[in-house]
């Protein structure tokens, strides 16, 4: 060899058609990159516009340069993980500090905008068809707005009186202004532009442009500035009267109005308070506007998860009931599994081959339809297993209440998992005993050891000490099987009056969270990252005891 | 091996069963149980009459009926289905097992600042359950899809980017352990010859690795087609459903349960994934076995 030192990685220049490649690629990813900047500029996402162009820039150099040869490989899946792994945890993590909810659901100017948008009820007078407009002069933005009582056309801007249009000033659309009306040539028309000022296209508004037009109202009455024509749906203007007055300065709302339900009175003022809800001067038990923000709340969430009467309860049967599940699906999955393994181990059986393939038709059997089946299978009146297998009469409400009773669905819930996971234990301790060297057995026989002891002190121990990672595994794996549980009982039987939490005879813990965050109508995001941080602080404990015992991990730490 | 230095004994009925005869017995017993719950599905699909109280025996009544009706539904339009999970599954897998092996390659093959850390993230990562990180994927894409619609909520492109973003990391870990049972002196030996990075990546390893890439992409096929929960929350439209949101439908409504509508389509749908994995069944095991009984 000429050189003493080996080359170094790409150091002997790239192929012609590689770098057209690399420039072909990266130009189009440039090219769709560029577009979303656009958009997100259009819509007046500044921030979100830098940080685009920022990554943009950062992969351009990264594949531009010379050298730096890990991160052109690492960069494409980097980012992904980022955006779908990291991202995820980290705002699973900050949600568990926050009261993020239904009720809670965004920013505090999407709590303002809500409200605002809420505070106002309809009053009689005449309702106008409209158009959006932009001052061609000044940009200020108006209704073109068409009554529909007498046709007349006029400009309405926030907080001044419409200015009425001569005939000569507006055209009118091809469109009838009433959308159900029955002659479509001689109906009443709306204005559709005027001169001086420009027609928008409501679909094309971002949510901040639609803010704007949301919040004009064109008043009617000088004397009265709380009533006035305002739209919900960009389409038709209605005569409104606010019931609630904000002011930015104070960061307040002023009721203008008794409620009608009587829950405040005119005059009463609502200030922000510490639970994201504007309240009546600011004070916790005091009545709440409709509409809070996310704000961060500490370890409220945790506190309730340890300290909640009402959780106690429920949580001490879920948790309770998910480690008897995932203990016994996996000790049913491999003892059965392990006793197959061991019966067809052995040298002179015929149709070997033809028992595993029938044997690992569950395994191969996709999940979610195996769930379905038998969720038929065990159906109380009518079900294969209880007409067919038992006897029982078909119909008959009578019979075996498989997933509807307690008892019988956890029953049931081991029953379809052993099922399912046998095929993988079969699997896993077929290859695992083909490996225990057969001069083993040998000695113990010549030995004197009789079957069962060659089993229980030969073969099991080496056994598991393969196998043991993938039990724990295929625990840590069952602990979170969200799968076949929502799928067969949906976590129920529902134990409803037990608790204000819709909790079940087979939740285990992983659905009961899901139904925290995702079912009912106080979706509560903050209390579920909650326990979802603990739940993976137990799955991620069982799995690094796990991994400490194999190999694997002593290769990397 | 014992057994050949003995003399041959005339066949005794007792010592067969002794030996290997109850072996069958329980090999009949297991088969039964692993078979009927899909024998079930396949005659109800087969019987012509949507009467659940009437399936009595198995296999009672033969006829396509339910098949060709199936393909005939205008409000669950079960062909779309099966193209759309086709087309997600597909894409997925490729694009997973391609990203991750690019990853897996440079952990694998390049030393650099940070690679133990990664690879302890990527462990770490993969420990966070998939259905805990859901409000968060719902949230972020329901941001994402007020800017970028195609990107957003109940758009397949949007869904398939989680699947990618949540698959990557437990696939590259695993094809780095792969890349790393393909001896170094291939890829030195190709770098004094004059390869460039990229050549031995996609002309060397990748070739050497094709059949585990093959095996990772049915896998991941398999997992992202099986994939019920992400995709129900993520996906509206009836249109762009896949099989495993779909088909729920034929059994969800308590109104117009179909029984036979759902037999014939879960048939259908578990066709491809069995006959593959059945096909594939050594590899996929071994692959199953490799890492314990190793290790």
């Amino acid at each position: 060899m000429a050189s003493k030192k080996l080359k170094e990685w790409g150091e002997s220049g790239p192929s012609v058609s590689g770098t057209l490649w690399k420039l072909g690629v990266l130009g189009t990813v440039d090219a769709i990159a560029v577009t979303m900047i656009m958009v997100l500029l259009s819509q007046e996402l500044i921030a979100q516009a830098a940080l685009s162009i920022f990554v943009l820039l950062v992969v351009n150099w990264i594949y531009l340069r010379k050298g730096g040869l890990p991160a052109k490989y690492l960069t494409p899946g980097v980012l992904f993980l980022i955006v779908f792994q990291l991202y995820v945890l980290l705002f699973s993590g900050y949600t568990a500090f926050t009261n993020y909810g239904s009720a809670h659901n965004g920013d505090k100017t999407l709590a303002i905008q809500t409200i605002n948008n809420a505070a106002y009820r309809i009053v009689d007078g005449p309702d106008y068809t409209i158009k959006l407009v932009k001052d061609d002069q000044d940009g200020s933005r108006g209704f073109l707005m068409t009554n529909n009582i007498d046709g007349e056309v006029s400009i309405g801007k926030d907080g001044e009186l419409p200015v009425v249009l001569d005939e000569s000033q507006y055209t009118l659309s091809t469109e009838c202004a009433d959308k159900y009306a029955e002659d479509t040539v001689n109906c009443a028309k709306p204005a559709e532009t005027a001169i001086g000022y420009t027609t928008q296209d409501v679909n094309s508004f971002s949510e901040k442009e639609k803010a704007r037009y949301l919040a004009i109202r064109v008043i009617t009455d000088p004397a009265n500035p709380y009533v006035g024509l305002r739209t919900s749906e960009f389409t038709i203007a209605l005569p409104s009267e606010s019931t609630l007055e904000f002011s930015e300065a104070a960061d307040t709302f002023t009721a203008l109005v008794d409620d009608e339900y009587g829950n405040y009175f005119a005059g009463d003022v609502f200030k922000p308070a510490v639970d994201g809800f504007y309240r009546v001067d600011g004070v916790l038990e005091n009545v709440k506007l409709d509409g809070g923000w996310r704000v961060e709340v500490g370890l409220k969430n945790f506190e309730t998860i340890f300290t909640d009467v009402q959780l106690r309860e429920p949580l001490i049967k879920v948790i309770s009931w998910t480690f008897m599940f995932a203990i016994a699906t996996v000790l049913t999955t491999f003892i059965l599994g392990l006793f197959i393994a061991l019966t067809f181990n052995h040298d002179k059986l015929r149709g070997k081959k033809f028992y595993r393939l029938v044997m690992i038709l569950p395994y191969a059997f996709p999940g979610f339809l195996s769930a379905y089946v038998w969720v038929g299978l065990l159906n109380r009146e009518n079900g294969f297993i209880n007409t067919v297998i038992f006897g029982q009469e078909p119909g008959s409400e009578g019979n075996f209440p498989w997933l509807l009773e307690e008892g019988p669905a956890r029953m049931a819930v081991l029953l379809v998992n052993l099922w399912l996971g046998f095929p993988y234990m079969f699997l896993i301790t077929t290859g695992a005993l083909q490996s225990i060297p057969s001069e083993l057995n040998e000695a113990a026989e010549i030995d004197g050891a009789t079957g069962w002891q060659n089993f229980r002190l030969i073969k099991l121990p080496l056994l598991l000490i393969s196998i043991a990672p993938l039990l724990i595994a295929s625990f840590a794996f069952n602990f979170n099987n969200f799968t076949i549980i929502y799928l067969l009982t949906k976590g129920g039987p529902s134990d409803s009056g037990l608790t204000d939490y819709d909790v079940g005879g087979t939740d285990i813990l992983i659905t009961f969270v899901y139904k925290i965050a995702f079912s009912g109508t106080g979706q509560n995001f903050g209390l579920a990252s909650a326990f979802s941080i603990l739940i993976f602080i137990v799955v991620a404990t069982i799995s690094l005891i796990s991994f400490r015992r194999t190999k694997k991990f002593e290769e990397i730490v | 091996m014992a057994m050949a230095t003995k003399t041959r004994r005339p066949f005794n009925i007792f010592r067969w069963f002794a030996s290997t005869g109850w072996r069958h017995l329980v090999g009949l017993a297991v088969c039964s149980f692993a078979v009927f719950p899909l024998l079930y599905i396949l005659s109800t699909s087969l019987y012509p009459n949507n009467d659940i109280n009437n399936t009595t025996a198995l296999f009672a009544d033969v006829s396509p009926a339910n098949y060709i009706s199936l393909l005939d539904q205008e409000s669950r339009p079960f062909g779309r289905w099966y193209l759309n999970t086709v087309y997600i599954g597909i894409v997925t897998s490729v694009g997973s097992v391609f990203l991750s092996a690019l990853a897996a390659f440079a952990f694998s093959r390049l030393r650099f600042k940070g690679r133990r850390p990664g690879l302890l993230s990527l462990i770490l990562m993969q420990m966070f359950p998939s259905i805990l990180g859901l409000v968060a994927i719902y949230s972020l894409l329901s941001d994402v899809g007020r800017v970028f619609p195609i990107l957003g909520l109940n758009s397949q492109i949007g869904l398939m980017m989680v699947y990618l973003g949540g698959s990557l990391g437990a696939g590259t870990y695993l094809m780095y352990g792969f890349f790393n049972t393909v001896p170094k002196e291939i890829d030195e030996a190709a770098t004094i010859d004059g390869a460039s990075h990229a050549r031995i990546f996609f002309s060397i390893i990748l070739r050497l690795v094709a059949p585990i890439l093959a095996v990772q992409m049915l896998l991941s096929y398999i997992g992202v087609t099986s994939d019920f929960i992400l995709a129900s929350i993520l996906l509206s439209d009836p249109n762009s459903l896949t099989l495993a949101t779909g088909l729920q439908q034929f059994i969800s409504d308590p109104y117009s349960k179909d029984w036979s509508m759902f037999a014939a389509g879960a048939v259908l749908s578990a066709l491809p994934s069995v006959a593959l994995f059945l096909g594939l069944q050594k590899y996929i095991t071994s692959g199953l076995t490799g890492g314990a009984v190793k290790g």
